[in-house]
């Protein structure tokens, strides 16, 4: 609608790989029976204290450092109180008054330009167990208590449904980047709460802002953004008020409902957490993190576009999978460099062909860049040709192994030798005189149809270019 | 043998001698306590087949060559400190019944020391009081006077030692409440510096004031169980990793040369004027064998109480907030809803000063007064210290009473909160800044009722505390 701007904000949750909980050693596996990964401390039993997860911290720290946050060097946590099921000591250990991070953006693209959102802050706090609700009762699973979360803020800088949703998705692909999270979003890897408000254009103060919460997929945000937004456009076009609150979305009604006031009138009581003492960060440790940072997704793209000579869309389409990035930069550079952009061919069309079909990724598959890499080296210098090639890449990808074991095996080198393919053209003419007339009364195709029996004479060995060339003369020189 | 002044030294001695065995000595505790303890009410468990079994453990262990100052010595526990498989009420109707799961890290070290678990003492519930009458669960009486109380909250564990059912004993110290049911009962009583001892296992009060230590019959003793339980414990992130010093040589060190200072504002009128007599005897006592007596001042401390009461019941409205019935604990019959199940079960399983102390928690840390109390309370506590840190420039240790009186009449101070709260203006200070402090006999009243010195040292300044308690200790035992 005109005459309004729409903010809004994220809060995104960010489920940390990490091998064990945040504040004790049990397991983060995933899909274990109920209460079998649990221990006094995420249970919250008696006398149980936590011990903070280092890993956590670093993999906190390393999200800050790709995203240009301020590392904090003392950074302490606080305990936020709520009685809750889900949460075994009934107050949660968070970060209220100095988070591990500050600062920070996300560059976005779309449809309305580039820019940059700007994130507030990141800090780490333990997630809450998983209550499930059944027929006569609910059950609470406590596997998920403890779970290390980085709760990712961003500002008021995102303007439509459609930059929230790009934000998410360069926000995903960094950490995936940074390797810092799975970002599995059935697994409840990635959850984000929206803030959105309207105001009218001119309008310098921000509109009444409403959270929602209970979104599980990117679809279910941009459902319940373009939902909410219009529920607000509404009410204030017919001279209503928007209330401050939240808001639950509900995806088998599709609509967004307010959160009983109970749940909205939490007074969290946060003190600081006498239990651990705070987080100190060498300069040396964070510059040592700093170091060893992947390139950021936009980098790359760049980076590669310009370093293996090919098209900007090229470079995009590799660099959105970091491991596709990494297998085209390792295969490239075991090539000639000029044969960068044969090696993206092959890799956009016919390696993640078969990605596509087999439903893996590339690591998960048996072809190595050096095979890749191997196989456009021997296209090129024609000791295979196109057709061999192709036939050979979906066993490289099954079962692994390199291209020139496989040629040498099977005989399967290309013949160049014009000596050797002129007798075969000889006898491809003598065979198909009526072609041979049909070209030489003006039928150009008949042509392209001589040099393919040659090639199925040779058993694809041919080279067909050598093969075209002679047919060529043949029919010229005899006419 | 008689467990009336048997200490832990002798008892080792004896066990080493092979004059008893550990089976006849835990016997012999066992039948103190069945003797005693229908008058004093020291105890609320005795698992008597389990200590026997330990006994007979620790029988095997020495016949097989082990030796160790505390193995087969039978030591009582505070109720509130986890011990495997044994009850850990914390004196409270919220937790009868209740089984630890787990060993604290005190209880596991004792029991790697191989001694052995000799009963469950009675407190004052979740270790909040100053006289073990606000036990759920049954009055101990004062061994010296049975119409008196015996201080608390480590009321039971101090009657059980000077009632003769324990050779020591364990007790937690949150603002005083192991010194001080020393001083009633005539025992030592050690408070050992935030961080000496891990809290891992110990149903927190005030998790940065908690401290576990050891009650017993002499200055040595008190060395002897600290050297077992202290050391950084990787549970336990408030547990620095400051080396553990040999305690039993700090003993030696003699009072000559030793500076005391004595703070101006713990001379105050007020004091019962018997117990002021009887610390400046044992003063004058160590200036005469050669220690060295200056006055110094802690000018912040009429402020120690109120900050006291303020940081205490913060953290406890936080710690005690688990106990909602969910998981453990006491549950209402037929809740109609999840917040009435935690109401009513909260309702009915705690006492009413655990109730005021939670209430008063939750009101300090509520929005909008955080900073006229919690954070000004912080801040205060930082000054506290900072008068401590001031003080020991100019001297080694502090003598102070521990209490301004001698043990009270049952049921005289449990009906005006604070004058029982105003009891604890000279311990609770050691709580605020982390140090150490000791409670060590240094006479009686008129009526016969023991009165005790206390002895302040640094954080981390044990040794200076028990070269001074046992220099007292052999100056009074003289007289």
């Amino acid at each position: 609608m005109t005459g309004y701007l729409i903010t809004i904000g994220l809060e995104t949750h960010v489920q940390l790989r990490t091998a064990t909980k945040m504040f004790c050693g049990c397991s983060l596996a995933f899909g274990a029976e109920p209460n079998t990964n649990v221990c006094p401390v995420c249970l919250g039993y008696p006398g149980a204290l936590p011990v903070m997860n280092r890993e956590a911290v670093r993999l906190t720290v390393v999200s800050g450092l790709m995203l240009g946050c301020e590392i904090s060097r003392r950074s302490t946590f606080d305990r936020k109180n709520y009685f809750y099921p889900d949460m075994s000591k009934d107050y949660q250990i968070s970060q209220n008054g100095s988070p591990l991070c500050v600062g920070g953006s996300v560059r976005i693209e779309t449809a309305a330009g580039a820019k940059r959102v700007r994130i507030n802050h990141i800090h780490l706090e333990e997630d809450a167990a998983k209550i499930n609700h059944y027929a006569r009762f609910s059950g609470v699973d406590f596997n998920r208590c403890g779970t290390p979360l980085m709760e990712i803020v961003s500002e008021p800088d995102l303007a439509s449904p459609d930059e929230a949703m790009a934000y998410l998705q360069a926000l995903k692909q960094i950490l995936l980047y940074a390797g810092v999270s799975d970002c599995n979003l059935e697994e409840g890897n990635l959850r984000s709460d929206v803030n959105v408000s309207v105001r009218p254009i001119g309008q310098e103060r921000l509109g009444t802002k409403v959270e929602i919460k209970n979104m599980n997929t990117f679809k279910g945000i941009y459902a319940a953004l373009e939902y909410e937004i219009a529920r607000q456009l509404a009410t204030v076009t017919r001279g209503g008020l928007i209330v401050q609150e939240t808001r639950r979305w509900d995806p088998e009604l599709g609509e967004t409902q307010p959160m009983r006031s109970k749940e909205n009138a939490h007074d969290y009581r946060y003190f600081p957490e006498p239990d651990l003492v705070p987080v100190e960060l060498e300069e040396a440790q964070v510059e040592a993190w700093r170091a060893a940072l992947p390139e950021l997704p936009a980098v790359r793209r760049g980076r590669m576009a310009e370093a293996y000579g090919i098209p900007d869309y090229d470079a995009a389409v590799l660099a959105d999978a970091k491991e596709n990035a990494d297998f085209f930069e390792a295969a490239a550079r075991a090539c000639e460099p000029r044969l960068g952009k044969t090696v993206s061919n092959w890799f956009m069309t016919e390696v993640m062909r078969l990605l596509s079909e087999s439903g893996l990724t590339i690591s998960q598959s048996a072809l190595t860049p050096s095979a890749l890499a191997e196989l456009v080296t021997l296209l090129d210098t024609r000791v295979i040709n196109g057709p061999t090639a192709k036939e050979l890449l979906p066993e490289l990808f099954r079962a692994g192994g390199l291209p020139s074991a496989l040629v040498a095996a099977r005989g399967l080198g290309q013949v160049s030798d014009a000596d050797a393919l002129a007798a075969l053209v000889q006898q491809v003419l003598s065979e198909n005189g009526k072609s041979v007339a049909d070209y030489r009364a003006g039928k150009r195709a008949a042509a392209g149809f001589l040099v393919g029996q040659v090639m199925k004479l040779s058993k694809g060995k041919a080279d067909p270019q050598v093969v075209g060339r002679l047919v060529a003369e043949r029919l010229a020189g005899a006419s | 043998m008689d467990i009336a002044t048997l200490t832990v030294k002798e008892a080792a001695r004896g066990l080493r001698a092979k004059d008893y065995s550990s089976v006849e000595l835990t016997q012999a505790v066992l039948a103190a306590i069945r003797e005693r303890d229908g008058a004093l009410n020291a105890y609320l468990s005795v698992d008597a087949e389990g200590a026997l079994r330990q006994a007979a453990d620790a029988d095997a262990a020495r016949a097989s060559g082990r030796e160790g100052d505390l193995l087969g010595v039978p030591i009582a526990v505070k109720d509130l400190i986890n011990v495997d498989g044994q009850p850990c009420t914390c004196a409270s109707k919220i937790l009868r019944g209740y089984t630890a799961c787990y060993d604290a890290t005190v209880s596991a070290r004792l029991r790697q020391a191989g001694a052995v678990f000799a009963g469950r003492t009675n407190m004052d519930e979740f270790a909040m009081g100053s006289s073990t009458e606000a036990s759920a669960f049954r009055t101990t009486r004062n061994p010296h006077d049975g119409t008196r109380v015996p201080g608390g909250s480590s009321g039971g564990s101090a009657a059980a030692v000077a009632g003769g059912e324990a050779l020591a004993a364990l007790g937690t110290d949150t603002g005083g409440s192991i010194r001080q049911p020393a001083s009633f009962c005539g025992c030592v009583g050690l408070k050992p510096s935030y961080g000496r001892v891990s809290r891992y296992g110990v149903t927190a009060y005030a998790s940065s004031l908690d401290q576990v230590g050891p009650m017993t019959k002499t200055v040595e003793d008190a060395a002897t169980v600290l050297s077992c339980l202290a050391g950084r414990d990787p549970r336990d992130g408030t547990t620095p990793d400051v080396p553990v010093p040999d305690y039993g040589a700090a003993l030696r060190g003699g009072l000559k040369g030793l500076r005391i200072g004595l703070p101006k504002e713990y001379y105050i009128a007020g004091t019962d004027p018997a117990v002021m007599a009887c610390v400046r005897g044992a003063v004058e006592a160590c200036a005469a064998a050669g220690a060295e007596v200056v006055e110094v001042s802690l000018p912040h401390t009429e402020y120690a109480i109120a900050v006291y009461y303020i940081v205490a019941t913060a953290e406890a409205s936080a710690n005690l907030a688990r106990f909602d019935g969910v998981r453990y604990g006491h549950r209402t019959a037929n809740p109609e809803s999840v917040f009435g199940l935690y109401a009513k079960s909260r309702a009915e399983g705690f006492g009413t000063e655990v109730k005021r102390r939670i209430i008063l928690g939750t009101y300090v840390l509520s929005s909008g007064y955080y900073d006229a109390y919690y954070g000004r309370a912080q801040k205060v506590r930082t000054l506290i210290r900072r008068d401590y840190e001031a003080a020991f420039r100019s001297c080694d240790v502090l003598m102070t009473p521990v209490a301004p009186t001698a043990a009270y009449r049952i049921g005289e101070a449990c009906d005006d909160p604070l004058k029982m709260y105003l009891g604890d203006i000279f311990t609770v200070p050691a709580n605020l800044a982390g140090l150490c402090g000791l409670s060590v006999p240094c006479g009686k009243t008129p009526e016969g009722l023991p009165v005790g010195l206390q002895v302040l040292g640094p954080a981390f300044g044990e040794c200076a505390v028990l070269r001074a308690g046992q220099g007292v200790e052999e100056l009074v035992g003289a007289e």
